[in-house]
């Protein structure tokens, strides 16, 4: 008896994915060209979600801004409120009390451990275990709860103000804040034991789209992308601002310890890891915060001097950039935001030819992307 | 390396192609070179040991009305240095080659100067808009862009 099989035609198809589908993470859409189950070519399709918040940015002034960048990224808007507020204090040469200093620093490291657990929830409910989530947002409202105390706010909070923060942290601010930190620590160590070293997880994580270290900085990945691929830098420590230099902390990196170095579960694991860190910056925080004001005088109309800055800060999704340049008027002259997420985007269609559909899910949940911060 | 070592190293090797060092109030300070002198000025800059910028963090078009511009933010992990780059580009024509064989990460953001700017990047692998549809007319960063009042029959 002879097969069929060779007879079979086959022939490539192209696939939607997306922009409404449940593991991209907000509207992306992907065109999957495949041969069978095997991508032969996946190309991002960006945008859906574009505002123009650079363009908003000329239009009206620096302080107005701040709640456009809650709208950056969404699931850390602190960092993005504070990458604005170091910005524009880096143009205007504006000195910022220590308290606020510190205050930033803690709900900046709060926001990264829910930012995190955002992305550690999601990626396990994409790799098929829905349990994980749940823990990941049990934690993260007492999160939000702590951020609805300081600011008001649950989601985009507007803390950050041009020469400091809008208030003082309420009387309870800092103990709640260490009972959040007793209690989430062992959490770390639960999460591991119920999903992190699953063998069905590992086996869907490990050697999947690897990222070797001299192409994550050709394409310029920066954040847990970049660390995930044994590569140690990070903006906190290597181009230290605010007072994270006087914080004692490590900078997590993969290590390939269930596959290669750079693959998907690099990635994961460093998160997991970095919400450790981020554990004991909030600790040291707590425990030296000074007493003071928490907002510098800065004039009611406020023009910075003729000049051109740009400013990095480590934000969850790596490095967001802020390129800022004066004309001395009241409104910047122009912004340009440059993201973690839509850098990582770029490196997407190389690192996933050939890999099976079901993988692609696994990459884009490795990569922690957010849409609002792609498309701007 | 300090900018100013940075510039008399690239005026050395280049010449007339290194235009200017933009020092004051700028941060960091950019040197400006000639436009078709921008992908050999980038390959130097990435392939000389001493200087080694190694990753392109941001790159982005500015229209500053008599001319356009592309700033490039170059940074360097083995050297610890940053420094701008910029070519200044006539509003008529603004092209220059592009330089997304020496870092392969400035495609995207290519790809949005063009979208945003209409600035075109000769040879490049892939320059499509990005962000906007792609039958979007006008490019919207430009400071003399007309807001349209309609697309596709929607108001927008």
């Amino acid at each position: 008896m002879t097969t069929r099989t060779d007879a079979l035609p086959t022939q490539e198809m192209t696939i939607n994915m997306g922009p409404q589908h449940p593991s991209t993470h907000g509207v992306l859409r992907v065109i999957l060209t495949t041969d069978g189950e095997v991508v032969t070519r996946a190309v991002p399709d960006m945008g859906y979600l574009h505002r123009g918040l650079e363009k908003i940015g000329e239009r009206v002034t620096y302080a107005q801004y701040m709640p456009f960048t809650d709208r950056l990224d969404y699931l850390a808007a602190m960092n993005c409120n504070c990458a604005w507020a170091w910005a524009v204090e880096k143009l205007a040469k504006i000195e910022v009390p220590e308290r606020a200093e510190y205050l930033r620093v803690i709900v900046c490291e709060l926001n990264r451990i829910s930012s995190h657990l955002i992305a550690f929830g999601s990626y396990t409910a994409d790799m098929g275990a829905f349990t994980p989530f749940l823990y990941a947002i049990r934690e993260r409202e007492q999160v939000n709860d702590l951020f609805e105390m300081i600011c008001g706010n649950r989601l985009t909070y507007n803390y950050a103000r041009v020469g400091g923060v809008s208030g003082d942290a309420p009387k309870g601010f800092l103990e709640k804040t260490k009972e959040f930190l007793d209690y989430f620590e062992p959490k770390l160590d639960e999460y591991n034991n119920l999903i992190s070293y699953n063998k069905i997880f590992v086996h869907r994580l490990a050697n999947v789209a690897v990222i070797p270290a001299e192409d994550a900085v050709a394409y310029g990945l920066t954040g847990p992308n970049l660390r995930g691929s044994g590569v140690p830098f990070d903006l906190r420590k290597d181009e230290p601002y605010s007072v994270y230099p006087k914080f004692d902390f490590k900078v997590c990196v993969g290590t390939g310890e269930r596959g290669t170095l750079g693959d998907c579960f690099d990635r994961y694991m460093v998160r997991i890891n970095e919400m450790r860190e981020s554990i004991k910056i909030v600790r040291q925080a707590v425990a030296q915060i000074p007493d003071g004001p928490v907002l510098a005088k800065v004039p009611r109309v406020f023009k910075p001097p003729v000049g051109e800055t740009y400013f990095r800060s480590e934000c969850p999704r790596g490095e967001t950039g802020i390129y800022l340049i004066s004309d001395g008027s009241v409104n910047p002259y122009r912004l340009k935001i440059r993201t973690g997420s839509f850098v990582s985007m770029n490196i997407f269609e190389k690192i996933t030819r050939g890999l099976m559909i079901a993988d692609i899910v696994a990459v884009i949940g490795s990569f922690d992307i957010i849409l609002p911060e792609i498309d701007r | 390396m300090e900018a100013q070592a940075i510039f008399d190293t690239l005026k050395g090797k280049f010449g007339d192609a290194v235009v200017e060092l933009q020092g004051e109030g700028f941060s960091p300070a950019f040197v400006v070179v000639a436009p078709a002198a921008v992908k050999e000025v980038s390959r130097f800059l990435k392939e000389d040991p001493n200087l080694s910028f190694d990753v392109l963090m941001c790159l982005s078009g500015v229209d500053y009305k008599e001319k356009f511009a592309v700033a490039y933010h170059l940074h360097s992990l083995k050297q610890h240095h940053v420094i701008g780059l910029k070519a200044m580009l006539p509003r008529e024509t603004p092209s220059l080659p592009t330089v997304d064989d020496v870092w392969p990460g400035a495609n995207f953001h290519e790809r949005e100067a063009f979208d945003l700017f209409g600035i075109v990047f000769e040879g490049s692998k892939d320059l499509r808009r990005i962000l906007l549809p792609e039958d979007w007319e006008g490019h919207p960063l430009r400071k003399d862009y007309k807001y349209p009042d309609f697309y596709h029959g929607i108001k927008v």
